[in-house]
């Protein structure tokens, strides 16, 4: 803090028309300027100390290795990328319809189809997706020697990861569909709409216009919730980014690749968020 | 047969009766209008016709249909009836002319060509003739609510229930909807409206239904229920209405001045 008797200026000294308030050296705008300074200072400093105590050469060596982020390509992308991407796509998919099905069912005039859906994402809200992950990969197989779910690894992703999301995105269109003003319902159904089709041509698409936001933002979540699929025993053909760059990690001794991931990871996020800003705004504007 | 027969009707939610045994009938080109202060059941009424509400007791028939038969396709009665809502309710994502045209395509089946040509007639009918491509966020209060009438009027309806069209808009749009209105009972619509309109309805309506508490207090020509009602109730009501700044302190219960401030 700078010396309050060089600053006390100002606010002092002047005639006060009310009993006057405890008194103060500094005016209110005075303080706030000076703390805004010292929290400044405080940040500033912090950040040059970290700076100093990093050994950057060694980082650069550990983190920064061309040959070694040079050999990761173009696997990285045409593989760990992909499939990284095809996972989030396909768990994606199963959540959206999943969920569409379960928030049509909870707000169903149906008692059973409500508890039962009710039900469901209480339990899959409350379960993490790595245990939801090694149920499908391990204990589906053994419950169902004979049965498998089709896709191998691609289709254990997507009903592990959608069951989880679609929990998530089941609640998000319950919203989004209480959303829609109760007379779009009743002047549909006034024209002699069912409620089925009163649902499809009017509720549901203004619905979904309220919830693409978050839902882009349940893209996001799952895309980096794939990192988990390394407990279904990925091989190199179905390998995703993490996996890829942890075996990399683990070959050369070196976290470049971890680096390379995390900015691949990235690639698709930031793009994805930045879309989820700008879909905020244009909703904004049309309400 | 009456478009509309209605006969005993009642409705409670839960312990609150909102309507108390409506008997009424409207009339093959009739134009009836509903008065009465908020809260009477005018709005309930009108809503049991097309079943929007689920009568408690008594039977309502619409061209002979008992709609609250449970067995009656209440879909198919409803193509028939055409309502218009107090907050327009416009589809906001379909622009004006697919607003015309969903229920054409989806529900009577037309096509395409047959459904855009009859949403063209019925938007000129209603002067908007220009704003088939607009969304309904980009029209006035009053524009919208002329597209709602056009948007049921597509669907060839036999009768047409208003749920006080004009409450939700500024003063100086109520006219272009009032005309519109006017228009189509000067076709021979047969109309059951709610409204606080009361110029229109001395003027417009065949019939002024007076109700209050959920009863029809007094009903008849628009002449004798403006000119010389016969229920105190009705006297009241329409003084109320139709002179508010008539209003005296002593009839609302105020006896003297307001007390001062001062202590």
């Amino acid at each position: 803090m700078a010396d309050p008797e060089t600053l006390a200026t100002g606010a002092d000294g002047r005639p006060a028309p009310l009993p006057a308030p405890p008194r103060r050296r500094l005016g209110r705008r005075q303080r706030q300027r000076l703390w805004r300074l010292a929290g400044y200072l405080v940040f500033t400093l912090v950040l040059l100390s970290v700076v100093a105590a990093a050994d950057w050469d060694r980082l650069a060596d550990s983190f920064l290795r061309l040959d070694i982020a040079g050999e990761m390509f173009p696997g990285a992308i045409t593989v760990a990328l992909r499939n990284t991407i095809v996972y989030t796509l396909l768990a994606f998919a199963f959540g959206l319809v999943l969920g569409l099905v379960l928030a049509l069912m909870r707000l169903s005039s149906v008692g059973p189809y409500r508890w039962f859906a009710t039900g469901y994402i209480e339990l899959f809200r409350g379960l993490p997706a790595l245990l939801v992950l090694f149920m499908v990969g391990y204990g589906v197989p053994l419950a169902f020697p004979d049965r498998e779910i089709p896709g191998g690894v691609y289709g254990a992703v997507t009903v592990g990861l959608g069951a989880t999301a679609a929990a998530y995105m089941a609640e998000t269109i319950r919203a989004g569909i209480q959303a829609v003003p109760r007379g779009q319902l009743e002047a549909a159904r006034t024209l002699g709409m069912s409620h089925a089709r009163a649902m499809v041509s009017i509720v549901l698409p203004q619905a979904f216009r309220i919830v693409i936001p978050p839902l882009t933002n349940e893209i996001i979540l799952l895309t980096k919730d794939t990192s988990l699929a390394y407990v279904l025993g990925v091989t190199a053909t179905t390998i995703e980014l993490t996996k890829f760059a942890g075996d990399a990690l683990n070959t050369r001794v070196n976290p470049t690749p971890l680096v390379v991931a995390g900015l691949l990871y990235l690639a698709i996020t930031l793009p994805l968020s930045q879309l989820v800003r700008w879909l905020e705004r244009r909703a904004a504007k049309e309400r | 047969m009456s478009a509309i027969e209605i006969r005993d009707l009642r409705k409670a939610f839960g312990t609150l009766e909102v309507l108390r045994g409506i008997d009424l009938s409207v009339e093959t080109g009739e134009v009836v209008c509903v008065i009465g202060p908020s809260g009477s059941g005018k709005s309930t009424l009108l809503r049991c016709v097309n079943l929007l509400e689920e009568p408690s007791g008594g039977s309502v028939h619409v061209d002979g249909v008992e709609v609250t038969d449970p067995d009656c396709d209440i879909d198919a009665v409803r193509r028939r009836i055409g309502m218009v809502f107090q907050q327009f309710n416009l589809f906001g994502h379909l622009r004006v002319r697919e607003n015309l045209t969903i229920a054409q395509r989806r529900v009577l089946r037309r096509s395409r060509a047959e459904a855009e040509r009859i949403a063209a007639e019925n938007l000129h009918r209603v002067g908007l003739a220009e704003k088939a491509d607009a969304y309904p966020a980009q029209l006035s209060g009053g524009q919208q609510q002329r597209v709602a009438i056009a948007r049921a009027l597509a669907m060839d309806p036999r009768l047409m229930l208003f749920d006080e069209p004009t409450s939700a808009l500024d003063p100086e749009l109520v006219g272009e909807v009032l005309a519109v209105m006017r228009s189509l009972a000067a076709e021979g619509m047969t109309m059951l409206v709610v409204t606080h309109e009361m110029s229109f309805a001395r003027e417009v309506a065949s019939r002024v239904v007076f109700m209050d508490d959920g009863t029809v207090v007094e009903s008849g020509p628009p002449e004798e229920v403006f000119g010389s009602p016969r229920e105190a109730r009705t006297r009241e009501f329409l003084h109320r209405v139709l002179e508010p700044t008539r209003v005296s302190e002593a009839e609302i219960g105020v006896h003297t001045p307001f007390p001062s401030r001062r202590s």
